[in-house]
């Protein structure tokens, strides 16, 4: 059931996800210069895989991101993005004041630089969220039954 | 050009809810999407345009195949999913299979009521300031527009204000809608895992 692609199909799709994702990296790292960010990121990496499991079936796509690293991944961007308000309130900051990591007496650029750093590191939080919990929701409503082998018919 | 695309994007919207076919409405609701999508860039909404576009038309019209594939792609009278997509047409079928006159009476107090929150939204449009209005009370306000668009430059870096807003001065509000995505996956997650996947039969 999942191998009735044509080769064309399967041909452009295994070529184009590791495009998609360089370009999910892309939006997330561009996100502070233009449209972007880690939503958009995140959704733009789940739609890879997505598309692996929408072309290969739904075992080809399980296994290019496996329940337990998904299941894994869905709260640890949550994890970084409080870790990363929390490690600011114990460098005496207040919750999220990125540039408190640069220490007490940083200098301007020093601030400057770790306000970057905070700001990409939540962007990264949320990407990694987003991209786990939009491949959990897309796997498990599809979810063949025990008797069907893939996704599409 | 704005009209044309809100032109279509109405005739996007009638298609989905005329079409019978579920697996047609969502490919209908993907281009509506998309049409969206144009609009924001239209309007400057670059960000916006971008979510809309990945999200809209992108995940949520595989989400939605994807529940059709637990559901099937056919409508059905019997079940309550046809009544939320279009109440008009299933209360004046369901009702005159019952009952002939009671059918006509109640799509009368529908498209009465129909009309009424229409007329009322309309007229609620009138007090809104025009698209893109320099003079309106969200782009004068000293503390929160004027003061963002000047000096979040300086303040937080960037030079995508959206993302300084988003990352920065509501950084807070940012990570509550992360840990909301996490909540919805993990909440599907608990519902459909064990149940042994999907039945096409139900």
């Amino acid at each position: 059931m999942s191998d009735a692609q044509s080769p064309v199909i399967r041909y452009v799709a295994r070529r184009a996800v590791p495009f998609i994702q360089l370009y999910a990296l892309y939006v997330l790292g561009h996100g502070e210069d233009g449209p972007g960010g880690g939503f958009q990121g995140g959704v733009i990496f789940a739609s890879s895989i997505v598309l692996l499991a929408l072309v290969f079936g739904y075992g080809a796509g399980r296994k290019a991101c496996p329940e337990r690293i998904s299941d894994f991944i869905s709260p640890l961007g949550c994890l970084v993005y409080a870790s990363i308000g929390l490690l600011c309130l114990l460098m005496g900051g207040m919750f999220l004041e990125y540039a408190r990591l640069a220490g007490p007496d940083a200098s301007d650029h020093a601030k400057h630089a770790a306000h970057h750093f905070g700001l990409i590191g939540i962007e990264a939080g949320v990407m990694l969220t987003v991209t786990a919990s939009m491949v959990t929701l897309f796997f498990e409503m599809a979810r063949p039954a025990p008797d069907e082998g893939g996704l599409d018919e | 050009m704005t009209l044309l695309t809100l032109l279509i994007l109405v005739g996007l919207a009638v298609a989905a809810v005329r079409a019978h076919d579920l697996l047609a409405a969502t490919a209908i609701l993907g281009a509506y999407s998309l049409m969206m999508a144009l609009l924001w860039c239209q309007m400057n909404a670059l960000d916006v345009a971008f979510t809309e576009a990945a999200v809209g038309a992108g995940i949520s019209t595989v989400l939605l195949l994807a529940a059709l594939t637990r559901v099937g792609t056919q409508e059905s009278l019997k079940y309550g999913h046809r009544l939320l997509r279009h109440p008009l047409r299933t209360m004046r079928s369901l009702v005159t299979e019952l009952h002939e006159g009671d059918g006509r009476r109640s799509a009368i107090g529908a498209v009465l009521v129909c009309a009424l929150v229409g007329a009322a939204m309309l007229y609620g449009t009138r007090d809104m300031p025009r698209v893109g209005d320099a003079g309106s009370p969200a782009n004068t306000h000293p503390a929160v527009a004027e003061h963002y668009l000047n000096r979040s430059a300086d303040e937080v870096g960037p030079a995508n204000v959206v993302t300084s807003v988003l990352g920065d001065y509501r950084g807070y509000d940012t990570m509550g809608e992360t840990v909301v995505i996490f909540t919805a996956a993990l909440c599907v997650l608990l519902l459909l895992r064990h149940m042994g996947g999907r039945t096409r039969d139900e």
